[in-house]
């Protein structure tokens, strides 16, 4: 178990790890989210050992490893850059974690053909790295990260460089080899999808700080904040600013009033935000808030459509199921289930995902 | 903006003369293709690394000459012509951007280099800036900036040109994170309708290509495999790789025997008549494979098919439950909320199967 | 892998004596004899700053600071455009890549003072195939005699055995920027200037200023090569601080003046390379207070 407390770690004037609290267990995915320069990479460093924070302190398995140079804490590493050795071949750079530890060649066969079996390696073992495709490149990386048997593989968005289907492919394997390894699992990423693929656990971070820690659909489900809606949305969350009269929101345009079981402050300002799936065209209910906004832009996929309106002088975008295309500036409604909508105070914190209130006018 | 036509377009590359745009060991070749293009549209080249439409694209624009065949621009054969006498703009993977120059000269820069009055040039300059977004940021240094503006600015320099041909993307939101990529595409795709610029956009992401393009072109080792707008794509692929490599995931597709206007599948007979015309029969067809839409596989209690739910992933806004079916895996698309049956009956949607023989589509007769 | 000692500090340890020895002590011991006369005896007497007044006011070293300056500054303005000219020349791939980095790295590998003596046969009018050459068509040309000559004859032989460097440098440079660059430019209907200074130039700006500054201060201690081949003349034609330096210390065993004018050279080449360092990072100060936190 990987346990951090208040671990913060600052370089010049610049924040890179904002007192940041985990605990990690083995055997467990643990997936960082968040945008480029998050503070995803310079945390796992410092879970590295790599680098040291100002402060906080770092405990594996109950002992402390602050300080503990990187080659003393039995770490692997995966790259976004496909790292391998280039003049070894594919079976000796998944052996290579093994042959500085004098481990018998018998041993090494064995142990180095059963984790290429796992990452469908077999037919390359006597080929160079540099004549395989990316994505087997990855997998011999990966290879190299699993049979070293580490106590903790840090692996540092993995699947970026690869191609989409490939990716899709990949996604879909590594919860089995992780699942393999029992070490404590560190993985970063981007894409709000491919975490919620991987499963696991997952640490929304935003500007070196971890936001949320908990099951990936729990936090997609339940996000404590705004930013963690609004990186685990994709596309992106939709927000409205409203201003509270009157213990109340107005909805512009609709007629339409959100009332709150807990209180509302007048004169406080509150974000509405609603997920793009969540926007339909038909009302479902007579709760369903409206939303009536100018079609800028609709972006046909294979089977759903992604219709991106102006609604209040904000960007808002709707997924809609089935081909719908519409003319520019036109003016459609879009509706909302109440149950569907996220609602946060001014600092940020969810208010209610279910509880409100919807008055019409 | 131009018309662009592909005559008898083959490439190979001589042994040890790579793509230097990608990091794959082998040279992508293109085999011998024709295509028109007409003028305004938006066009995406879809493919896995290695499928060649980089380097389509770069016969395209010029920057490779092909081994055999030409290039027309409205009718008039450009092959033996430069990128710049092509007249064309070029987006690469990461941002090309002239560092030490502002974001306003680095959009000024193709313009000065053709030797435009400065008058002309203030007022495109000015305008590209706005319809990026990016008046505030018009003198800083372009390498203070952050990627996705970097990337603004390689698309600044084809927009800042009124006479540019095409505006031709080389994966241009690989680097960009996700969100922003909504914002950065969604802006190119209002520029496109707004100016009707010719552009074409090489990815090898479906969602990126189905969004952005009116039509797709699907390529794979080095040929087209088909050539359709997204619905077409989406709904009847022409091969079974279309059908894999888009949707995500992508088609299910499994052996079947044909009788008649039946697909048997096991012991399951499942009817082809919604698909492929009521009078459709059985001709003796080899190799045939049923190809269904993760989207239009039904899970229910009542009706269908036996199956056993293998595994269930949950992604937020849709669940894929993986069954199986008589020995073969098939995932099923479910919305957010619906209910997963137990011991699932699967059925799929009428009209939505294709059928495949030796991996090509069968066509509904019509 | 496994194991990590400390043991790896014993190991920088003789380096560190080594460094010690040769570099600090020796300091020490100039800034010692700097401040001090001797009158021989091993008796030494305080004279503070005055050593450092009398070289500050002598004309002598003034002719000599100058001397130096002017050659260093002629050396930056040929060896520099040409290193980077050729290696804009030099190929990018191919065989004629090795055949050139070989010939370039030649004149690298010969000693300061066996290139003095190649040039100083070389261009003797009697018997070197440069001097009988000019002579026997008709020109007067003598590097003993005659000062333009003499700086010449210095100033090609520095160009011939040090351009190679600044070519390495900026070739090393040129190689590791993407194709895309070129292709955008083309594309962009850039003309070659405008490549060079939009692109390769600030692309090969970092190995530049290493460039700029190696060949600064090589060619403002340069002794070797003239001393072997014009021995600081004619006259005082090139007697460049190092000879200047090495005349009063050895030559004339004037210990404290020479202690003294060892530090002010030492001061000036710091001063000198400050500067150019400052100007030539200026403007990369904001650019890499943002970078290092991108992978």
């Amino acid at each position: 178990m990987l346990e951090l407390l208040n671990i913060s770690r600052k370089v010049g004037d610049e924040v890179y790890v904002d007192k940041v609290s985990l605990s990690l267990q083995r055997g467990e995915l643990n997936i960082l989210l968040g945008p480029t320069l998050a503070g995803k990479t310079s945390l796992m460093r410092i879970m590295a050992g790599l680098d040291k924070p100002d402060s906080g302190s770092l405990r594996f398995d109950g002992r402390d490893v602050l300080g503990l140079p990187v080659q003393k804490r039995n770490v692997a590493m995966v790259y976004q850059q496909f790292i391998n050795y280039p003049t070894l071949t594919v079976f000796d750079n998944i052996a290579s974690p093994l042959t500085v530890n004098r481990i018998s060649r018998s041993e090494i066969a064995s142990r180095v053909g059963r984790v290429s079996d796992l990452l469908k390696l077999g037919d390359f073992l006597h080929r160079r790295p540099d004549t395989l495709s990316g994505g087997q490149q990855q997998r011999v990386a990966l290879a190299r990260a699993l049979i070293k048997g580490a106590d903790l593989v840090i692996l540092d968005e993995p699947l970026a460089n690869l191609d989409y289907k490939l990716r899709e492919e990949l996604r879909a394997e590594l919860p089995g080899l992780f699942a393999e390894m029992g070490a404590v699992l560190v993985y970063a990423t981007t894409e709000p999808t491919e975490a919620l693929v991987l499963g696991g656990n997952t640490a929304c971070m935003f500007g070196g700080a971890v936001e949320q820690f908990g099951p990936t659909l729990e936090l997609y489900r339940q996000p404590v904040g705004l930013q963690t809606a609004r990186i685990f949305s994709d596309p992106p969350l939709n927000t409205l600013l409203l201003h509270c009269r009157h213990g109340e929101l107005r909805i512009p345009g609709s007629g339409q009033s959100i009332k709150l079981a807990a209180e509302l402050h007048d004169g406080r300002d509150y974000t509405l935000g609603v997920r793009p799936h969540h926007l339909s065209l038909v009302r479902r209910s007579p709760e369903d808030i409206e939303m009536r906004g100018e079609v800028t832009v609709t972006e046909i996929g294979g089977s759903e459509s992604f219709v991106h309106f102006e609604f209040q002088h904000r960007a808002w975008v709707a997924l809609i199921h089935g081909i719908r295309e519409f003319a520019r500036s036109e003016v459609v409604s879009f509706f909302v289930q109440p149950q569907n909508s996220l609602l946060f105070d001014q600092s940020g914190s969810l208010i209610s995902n279910s509880t409100a209130m919807i008055m019409t006018q | 903006m131009a018309t662009i036509e592909l005559q008898a377009i083959a490439h190979q590359y001589e042994s040890g003369q790579g793509s230097a745009s990608s990091d794959a060991a082998e040279p992508f070749a293109v085999n011998t293709l024709d295509q028109c293009w007409p003028d305004g549209g938006a066009y995406a080249l879809l493919g896995p690394s290695g499928c060649g439409k980089t380097t389509l694209l770069n016969i395209i624009s010029g920057l490779l000459h092909p081994t055999a065949g030409s290039v027309l621009f409205d009718g008039v054969d450009v092959t033996a012509r430069s990128p710049e006498q092509r007249n064309i703009a070029q987006v690469f993977q990461f941002p090309v951007v002239y560092e030490t120059l502002t974001v306003a000269d680095n959009l000024a820069f193709p313009l000065r280099n053709r030797g435009l009055p400065r008058l002309d040039i203030d007022s495109r300059v000015a305008s590209v800036l706005t319809m990026l977004g990016l008046q505030e940021k018009a003198n800083l240094k372009a390498r203070d900036l952050s990627v996705d503006d970097k990337q603004k600015i390689s698309l600044g320099r084809g927009l800042v040109r009124t006479d540019v041909k095409a505006i031709l993307f080389d994966e241009p939101l690989t680097v960009i994170d996700p969100h922003l990529k909504w914002q950065l595409r969604t802006e190119l795709k209002k520029i496109h309708q707004q100016f009707q610029h010719t552009m074409i956009y090489v990815t090898h992401d479906q969602t990126e290509a189905l969004t952005f393009a009116d039509r797709v072109i699907v390529m794979h080792e080095g040929s087209i495999i088909q050539v359709g707008t997204p619905q077409e794509l989406f709904e009847k692929p022409q091969h079974t790789f279309v059908g894999r490599f888009i949707g995500s995931p992508g088609m299910n597709v499994i052996p079947c025997v044909v009788e008649g206007a039946t697909a048997i599948v096991g012991e399951h007979r499942i009817s082809l008549h919604a698909s492929l015309g009521s009078d459709f029969r059985n001709s003796g067809l080899q190799n045939t494979e049923l190809g269904i839409r993760p989207e239009y596989v039904r899970l229910s209690q009542e009706q269908g098919l036996p199956a056993a739910i293998t595994a269930i992933e949950d992604v937020g806004k849709h669940v894929v439950v993986r069954v199986m079916l008589a020995g073969h895996e098939l995932k099923a698309i479910l919305r957010e909320g619906e209910l997963i049956p137990q011991h699932p009956k699967v059925s799929f949607e009428p009209g939505k199967i294709n059928l495949y023989e030796n991996a090509h589509l069968i066509e509904a007769a019509e | 892998m496994k194991t990590v000692n400390n043991k790896a500090w014993l190991m920088v340890l003789p380096v560190l004596l080594l460094v010690g020895l040769s570099a600090i002590i020796p300091l020490m011991t100039v800034v010692n004899y700097s401040v001090q006369d001797t009158f021989g005896n091993n008796e030494f007497f305080w004279v503070g700053t005055e050593w450092f007044q009398e070289i500050l006011h002598s004309e002598r070293f003034h002719n000599a600071l100058q001397r130096t300056l002017l050659f260093s500054a002629l050396i930056l303005a040929i060896e520099i455009p040409l290193g980077i000219g050729i290696a804009l020349a030099m190929p990018k791939r191919g065989i004629g890549v090795s055949v050139c980095l070989v010939l370039m790295a030649l004149p690298l590998l010969i000693p300061w003072n066996v290139v003095g003596t190649i040039w100083q046969v070389f261009g003797r009018i009697d018997i070197g195939l440069l001097g009988h050459g000019l002579a026997s068509l008709g020109l007067d040309y003598n590097y003993t005699q005659n000062t333009f000559d003499a700086w010449a004859t210095i100033i090609i032989m520095d160009v011939w055995h040090w351009t190679s460097l600044v070519v390495l440098l900026c070739y090393s440079g040129l190689v590791a920027i993407p194709e895309v660059y070129y292709q955008a430019a083309r594309i962009d209907g850039a003309s070659r200037w405008a490549v060079f200074r939009y692109i390769q130039l600030p692309k090969i700006k970092r190995v530049l200023l290493i460039a700029v500054l190696l060949r600064f201060m090589d060619s403002f201690m340069i002794y070797t090569e003239p001393f072997v081949v014009t021995g600081g003349g004619p006259g005082n034609a090139t007697t460049f601080l190092s000879i200047d330096l090495v005349q009063t210390a050895v030559g004339q065993f004037d210990l404290g003046p020479a202690a003294a004018m060892s530090l002010i050279y030492f001061l000036i080449i710091l001063l000198l390379c400050w500067v150019f360092y400052t100007v030539m990072t200026v403007s990369d100060q904001r650019a890499s207070a943002t970078k290092g936190r991108n992978h």
